[in-house]
C-alpha cells in the first residue's frame, strides 16, 4: 500500500538527521512514539511530539526508558505502527524488552543514535558502540534486523525501509545512528506519498473461533497478526508459549518456538542483504565500513586509488543479519578487507567469521568521540595491499 | 439451570464464558487468595454490562502475574514490573478499550513502583488491582515493600525490619480516581469495588489483601488459608471515606478496609485532547474519540 499523505512532507528540506528520521517514520505509518529525553537522540521525539497531534497519532514522554520500550509494544497490540528513540545509557535500560518483542513477535522499529560510553561516556560525540550489544544484549537466543544511515537523506528513506521490516518479520528493527548522522544538516527530499510504498501489518482475515494466534505454515514462518478490541481474545506471554500464545512449560515447546524465530530471520537472510558494492569486483582491498563511517572512508579510498592501489568499498546498510554469504564469496577474490568502526572492534568480529582466514582482515578501530583521520584509513590499506 | 433434574449436561458454570477454562487447572496453591480474587473479578465482568471484546487485562510476573492467562479477554503477561507502561501503550494507541492491570504487590511496587507513580500523576485510564500478600510468593517468600514489620521471610531470616508501603496512601497522593481496599474474605465488597471500579474513568486502584499459605503463612506459623482468612474476618473494619494516612497495615493487626477514594480529575486522553484543541483549533482533531481508528494499522 502507499504512505498516508497526511503524515508525508513532500518537498526539499534542510535538516538533520534526528529530523529526518522522525519525518521518515511518520511517512512509514508512525502514530505512536514512547520516549525518554537523551542525547542525541532527543531531537527525534521532539519534532514527534510537535507533529503529531495534527496528522493524527500520539506521542507520550514516558518516566524511564524501560517505560518507552514496553509501552511501544502495547501500543502495537492495540493497532499502531511504533517506535522508541534513545541512546547507549537508554538502550542499556531497554534490553529486557528486545527479548519481549522477539518472543511474542511484536513488530517495532527501536531508534539509537550511538554515542560514546560505557555508562555517561561522551554523551554529545558519536560512537557505533551499540552494534553488538542490540544483537546479544538481552538474554536468550533470537535475531534481530538492524540498518544503519549515513546522512539525513538516508534516515529518511530508509526508515521506511525499517518500519516495513518491523512488519514483514514481526521483529524489533534497530535503527542505528550516530551522533554525527544524527546532527549533520543536509538536504533532504521527501517523496509524494503515491512513491512512498508501505508494507501494511500482516492482519488475519479470519474471525474469532478461527484463528490461532502463533500458527504458521511451513512456508511463511511469520504468523498473521490481531489487535486487542476486536473480539479475538488473545493471550500472549513473555513466557515459551504454544501456537495458541499460552505458556508450554517443556523443552519441546522451547524447541519449537526457538528455531521459528530464529529461523524466520535466518531462512530470509539472503532477502536482507543490503551492501552498497563499489568497485569490489578485481580489487585487492575492500574497505568495509556502514553510517558515519563510510562517509570517512570515502576519503581514504579516494585517495588510495588516486595512489593507483585497486580498493573496493562495500557499505553495510543492513548490519544484522550480517552478509555472511557475501563475504564469504567476496574473501576468496580479494587480498584483504579493511573495516573502519567507531569502537574497538565489534562488526569486524562478523567479517572475520564469515571470511575464516581466506584474506586478511584488518580493523580500524577507534575508541569514539569524533570520527577517523581518513589517513589512519589510508594507512591501514595502503597496509593491506602489501 | 436445566429445568430437568436428571440431566446435569448442560448446567453451566456462570463464569465459565469469562474464563479460560482450556488454561485450568491453575497454579495456585490450595488457600491462595489470588483464585478469589480473580472469582470476584469474573462476577465484576460477568456482570457489569461492558463489551468484553472492548476490555483487556495486562499482568506483570509473578502469581498474581498469572492471572492474564486465566481470564478470558484480550489477555497480555508482560514482563516484571512492566504491565502499567504496557498497559498505558495499548490503552493510549487504542482507546475505546477499557484496561485492567492485574498484578502483584512486588510486580506494582517494587520493580514497577515507578510506573504506579506516574501512571497515577497523569491519571491514566487504567483499572490497577493489586493483590497484595506482603511477599514474592513465585522465588519462594522472599520479603516484598508491603512486608509488615515482623514476620520472617527467606531474605529476612531474623524477621523484616523494613519499613513497608501503605498502599492506597500512595495512590491516593499520586493523585487516583479511585482508591480501594478489601482482603479475600469480603468477596462480595470486592466484586462491588472491582464493577465500580471498572465503570469509572481515571486512575483507579484497588488493594487486594490476601493470603499465602504456602510461603508467607507457614513461615511464620500462622496457619493455613483459612486461618488468614478468618484473622481478615475478625481485624477488619469497614471504613469507607477513610483518611488513607491512617489505613496502614500492620503484622496481624487491624485491618481498615473499603472505598476511601472516589472523585473525578480529568483523564491523561481527556487533558490532551482539551489542551491541544485550544493550542492547535482546527488543525487538531480530538484523538481517539473516533473509536481509536487512528492514523495506518
Amino acid at each position: 500500500m502507499k504512505a498516508d499523505p497526511k503524515g508525508v512532507l513532500t518537498g526539499v528540506h534542510f535538516l538533520d538527521g534526528d529530523h529526518a528520521a522522525c519525518e521518515g517514520a511518520i511517512a512509514a505509518g508512525c502514530r505512536f512514539v514512547a520516549g525518554y529525553p537523551i542525547t542525541p537522540s532527543t531531537e527525534v521525539v521532539e519534532r514527534f511530539a510537535a507533529r503529531i497531534p495534527t496528522v493524527g497519532g500520539l506521542f507520550i514522554q514516558m518516566e524511564d526508558e524501560i517505560a518507552s520500550s514496553i509501552a511501544i509494544q502495547g501500543a502495537v497490540w492495540g493497532g499502531k505502527k511504533v517506535m522508541s528513540v534513545t541512546s547507549g545509557p537508554g538502550l542499556s535500560l531497554m534490553m529486557e524488552h528486545i527479548g519481549f518483542a522477539v518472543w511474542t513477535e511484536t513488530p517495532c522499529v527501536w531508534v539509537d543514535v550511538q554515542r560514546c560510553g560505557p555508562s555517561t561516556g561522551l554523551p554529545t560525540q558519536p560512537a557505533q558502540q551499540d552494534m553488538q550489544q542490540i544483537k546479544w544484549g538481552s538474554h536468550g537466543d533470537y535475531e534481530i534486523i538492524a540498518i544503519s544511515p549515513n546522512s539525513p537523506q538516508e534516515c529518511f528513506d530508509l526508515m521506511i525501509k525499517a518500519f516495513n521490516l518491523a512488519e514483514t518479520y514481526r521483529c524489533p528493527v534497530f535503527f542505528m545512528m550516530d551522533e554525527v548522522v544524527g546532527h549533520m544538516t543536509e538536504r533532504v527530499e521527501i517523496p509524494s506519498a503515491d512513491k512512498i510504498e508501505i508494507t501494511p501489518r500482516k492482519y488475519t482475515k479470519k474471525k474469532p473461533g478461527e484463528f490461532t494466534l502463533y500458527a504458521t505454515t511451513e512456508d511463511d514462518l511469520v504468523p498473521e497478526m490481531v489487535k486487542a478490541g476486536d473480539g479475538y481474545k488473545i493471550h500472549t506471554t513473555g513466557l515459551t508459549h504454544d501456537e495458541r500464545g499460552y505458556p508450554a512449560m517443556t523443552i519441546q515447546a522451547q524447541e519449537k518456538m526457538m528455531s521459528r524465530l530464529i529461523n524466520k530471520i535466518r531462512q530470509n537472510a539472503h532477502k536482507l542483504v543490503d551492501v552498497r558494492m563499489d568497485s569490489c569486483e578485481g580489487a585487492d582491498v575492500v574497505v568495509v565500513s556502514y553510517g558515519i563511517t563510510s562517509r570517512i572512508a570515502h576519503a581514504a579510498i579516494d585517495e588510495a586509488r588516486a595512489n593507483g592501489l585497486k580498493v573496493g568499498h562495500a557499505r553495510l546498510v543492513i548490519c544484522w543479519p550480517f552478509p555472511e554469504k557475501l563475504f564469504a564469496e567476496l574473501a576468496v577474490k580479494v587480498k584483504a578487507f579493511v573495516f573502519p568502526e567507531l569502537n574497538m572492534g565489534q562488526m569486524v568480529r562478523e567479517l572475520d567469521r564469515a571470511v575464516a582466514g581466506k584474506a586478511k582482515v584488518i580493523s580500524v578501530p577507534h575508541a569514539g568521540g569524533t570520527v577517523h583521520e581518513p589517513k589512519i584509513i589510508l594507512d591501514a590499506i595502503v597496509e593491506a595491499t602489501r | 439451570m436445566t429445568q430437568d433434574n436428571n440431566n446435569y449436561a448442560d448446567v453451566k458454570n456462570p463464569l465459565m464464558d469469562v474464563l479460560r477454562h482450556d488454561r485450568m487447572p491453575h497454579i495456585w496453591c490450595p488457600g491462595c487468595g489470588i483464585g478469589t480474587s480473580l472469582n470476584c473479578f469474573a462476577r465484576a465482568l460477568e456482570g457489569c454490562g461492558l463489551n468484553l471484546d472492548k476490555v483487556a487485562i495486562v499482568s506483570g510476573i509473578g502469581c498474581t502475574g498469572r492471572t492474564a492467562g486465566y481470564i478470558n479477554l484480550d489477555s497480555f503477561h508482560t514482563t516484571h514490573g512492566r504491565a502499567i507502561p504496557f498497559a498505558t501503550g495499548l490503552k493510549l494507541s487504542n482507546p475505546e478499550l477499557n484496561v485492567v492491570v492485574y498484578s502483584g504487590d512486588g510486580d506494582l511496587f517494587a520493580i514497577g513502583g515507578n510506573h504506579f507513580f506516574h501512571a497515577a500523576r497523569r491519571n491514566m485510564d487504567l483499572l490497577v488491582i493489586c493483590v497484595n500478600n506482603y511477599t514474592y510468593g513465585m522465588t519462594g517468600g522472599q520479603v516484598a515493600p508491603t512486608t509488615p514489620l515482623g514476620p520472617t521471610q527467606t531474605t529476612m531470616p531474623y524477621g523484616n525490619f523494613e519499613n513497608s508501603f501503605n498502599l492506597p496512601f500512595i495512590a491516593d497522593a499520586c493523585g487516583a480516581t479511585y482508591v480501594a481496599r478489601w482482603t479475600a474474605y469480603h468477596v462480595k465488597q470486592l466484586a462491588k469495588s472491582m464493577q465500580e471500579g471498572l465503570l469509572k474513568k481515571g486512575f483507579r486502584f484497588i488493594e487486594v489483601m490476601c493470603p499465602c499459605p504456602t510461603l508467607y503463612s507457614r513461615r511464620n506459623k500462622l496457619g493455613d488459608g483459612v486461618d488468614q482468612m478468618l484473622y481478615y474476618k475478625e481485624k477488619s473494619t469497614i471504613k469507607n471515606e477513610a483518611n488513607t494516612k491512617e489505613v496502614e497495615l500492620s503484622y496481624q493487626g487491624d485491618i481498615i478496609v473499603g472505598k476511601f477514594v472516589d472523585r473525578e480529575r480529568p483523564t491523561w486522553l481527556d487533558s490532551m485532547n482539551n489542551h491541544l484543541s485550544k493550542a492547535l483549533g482546527d488543525s487538531f482533531s480530538p484523538y481517539g474519540t473516533n473509536g481509536g481508528n487512528h492514523g495506518q494499522d
